[in-house]
């Protein structure tokens, strides 16, 4: 197209200037304020990170993200996958879909008002009104403090919390790409007597990994990120703090925007190869011209 | 007809799997619901399933919980805030993704590979590592508790995959267009007003279904930016203080909660085919 060599400037300088001042101005300010002090009056050098690692509720923060890590990640991409191959054989796969793709809708705070009260709470003998604990005693159970209990039982029923919003979105992306997947080479290994078993692990698995991959990326982000939940349901209480909600309380209730600092460049610390990923699976597949 | 036969023997774990999975996932936001519409004395003192013992009693079931929170404690104020921060929080990035993306698609211009990796890099960065320094130039500029100040922020946020949505749907139109037009002697913004908008639409709406949800379902840029202030706080900022002040009334917690679902709900159910390809089409995104 021919244009004066200022046209697309026109055009991409209100997205570039934006983009620098919310995002790449304050995250280079951010790394630099995170070896200032509380209020960034002097110079600290590592104490704020020395802090990260060594504070024990930060260090608590940290397994608890490691939890959720090793938990969400490999559930919600499973649970999607074995979920987008089954549905594809019944005949209200829709329906169901769409039920399990509804939380994706609702915001994490909603979220986290259903769950809170599923996991509700009273002593034995008095009427539980959580459907959790109302069925532990139906089965003659001592009903348990879901959210209490720490440190495995409360942080579980948290993630439990984020894969029932995430699993929804791995099922949509997972289900598309496996419609992608050639209906004859399926039936082609079915005719040649393969069960299905190994049709799953020998064909379906090894076309879809590209989108598996993709799918855990973004689940890993998402999990390193999580605060909504825990600040809705726990807030941190019981062991259950994560990464994400120690950076909110340092820097508002604790004001101390030197250790926000240092978590917020963590956070980012491990989200880098991510995004380097990123960039290099767009590059490979030159989308751009 | 043994084989038909069989064949459902074997399939029938699956169905029960499945329709297990799926009472999973609807039973607890069927409790919410059911007990949005209970007295607060029967929520109190019994689970929301007992109302099935008498399915068709509609005397147990009242309204005062949403006029409760809707007029009393402020849910009603919260859900026009929302309003009033989602919309523009929608348009602002999608008006400056448009223009970018119809650049970085069909111009030449020097370092547009370079900013375009760049904005592909920008897509996960997490939010964290820009809150401190922009509250504190929101504080100075006294933008920080307006409407305005959370505009701008979401629409910085979100720009990232608004503008890498837009480029690929941009990029895929028919060059043959672009050069038919460029020779009847069209300007650029000519073809971009009247050819790429228009061209558009269907990822416009996606896109927007998506940038919707996003705003609405937001807790931390609000947090941060507006603050718990009655006047401007949205839904979900009223309902996590809610939470903490109203613990055990769930008659109310239910209702609000369920307030701050309606829209989306909607949204999602009569459009949520855009909606789906909007996240297929964004995947790569956190």
């Amino acid at each position: 197209m021919r244009t004066r060599w200022f046209t697309p400037w026109l055009y991409v300088i209100p997205a570039l200037a934006t983009l620098v001042f919310f995002l790449i101005y304050p995250s280079l300010h951010t790394l630099v304020i995170s070896f200032f002090g509380p209020q960034s009056e002097k110079f600290v050098g590592f104490a704020n990170y020395t802090y990260c690692f060594t504070n024990e509720v930060m260090l608590s923060a940290f397994r608890n993200n490691l939890l959720w890590v090793a938990l969400f990640v490999p559930l919600t991409v499973f649970l999607g996958l074995i979920l987008a191959v089954i549905l594809d054989r019944v005949r209200y796969e829709s329906l169901v879909k769409s039920i399990i793709f509804m939380p994706m809708a609702i915001s994490f705070v909603g979220a986290g008002v259903i769950w809170k009260f599923v996991y509700s709470y009273r002593p034995a003998g008095s009427a539980q009104i959580g459907i959790l604990n109302a069925f532990l005693t139906f089965l003659g159970r001592q009903p348990i403090p879901w959210l209490i209990e720490r440190p495995w039982i409360n942080n579980i029923c948290l993630i439990i919390v984020g894969i029932w919003i995430w699993t929804g979105f791995c099922l949509v992306v997972l289900s598309a790409s496996y419609k992608g997947i050639p209906r004859e080479l399926l039936e082609a290994a079915r005719v040649d007597g393969a069960n299905e078993y190994r049709i799953f692990w020998k064909i379906t698995l090894p076309l879809m990994k590209p989108t598996v991959a993709v799918v855990a990326t973004t689940m890993f982000i998402n999990v390193l990120k999580v605060f909504d939940i825990v600040y809705v349901m726990t807030n941190g209480a019981f062991s259950t703090e994560v990464i994400a909600n120690r950076m909110y309380k340092e820097m508002f209730i604790f004001r101390n925007y030197g250790r926000a600092s240092a978590i917020a460049s963590l956070l980012l610390l491990f989200i880098i190869p991510m995004i380097i990923i990123n960039v290099q699976r767009f590059r490979e597949q030159e989308a751009f011209r | 007809m043994i084989a038909k036969q069989n064949r459902f023997l074997l399939s029938l774990p699956l169905h029960i799997f499945i329709i297990l999975v799926a009472l999973i996932w609807i039973l607890p936001t069927a409790g919410l619901l059911i007990t949005s519409f209970r007295p607060a004395s029967e929520v109190a003192s019994s689970g929301w399933w007992t109302i099935f013992a008498n399915p068709f009693d509609f005397t147990q079931f009242t309204l005062s919980n949403y006029k409760e929170v809707i007029t009393n404690i402020g849910i009603g104020r919260a859900f026009v805030n929302t309003l009033i921060i989602t919309i523009p929080a929608c348009i602002i990035p999608i008006i400056i993704a448009s223009f970018a993306a119809y650049a970085f698609a069909w111009m030449e211009f020097w370092g547009r590979r370079f900013f375009f990796i760049l904005f592909v890099g920008l897509l996960v960065v997490p939010l964290q590592m820009t809150l401190i320094p922009i509250l504190r130039i929101f504080n100075q500029l006294g933008l920080s508790g307006s409407f305005l100040g959370i505009w701008l922020a979401h629409a910085g946020y979100g720009l990232p995959l608004v503008i890498y949505l837009m480029y690929n749907f941009v990029s895929g139109l028919p060059s043959e267009i672009f050069e038919s037009a460029t020779i009847d002697g069209a300007t650029t913004f000519q073809i971009f007003k009247s050819i790429v908008l228009p061209l558009s639409v269907p990822a416009l709406a996606s896109i927007t279904i998506f940038q919707f949800i996003w705003v609405w379902n937001d807790l931390l840029v609000a947090l941060v930016y507006l603050g718990g202030t009655p006047d401007v706080a949205p839904l979900t900022v009223r309902i996590s203080a809610l939470v903490g002040s109203y613990g055990q009334n769930w008659e109310l917690l239910t209702a609000a909660a369920f307030v701050s679902m309606l829209l989306p709900l909607i949204i999602f159910l009569s459009l949520q085919r855009y909606f789906v390809r909007g996240i297929l089409a964004g995947s790569i995104k956190g």
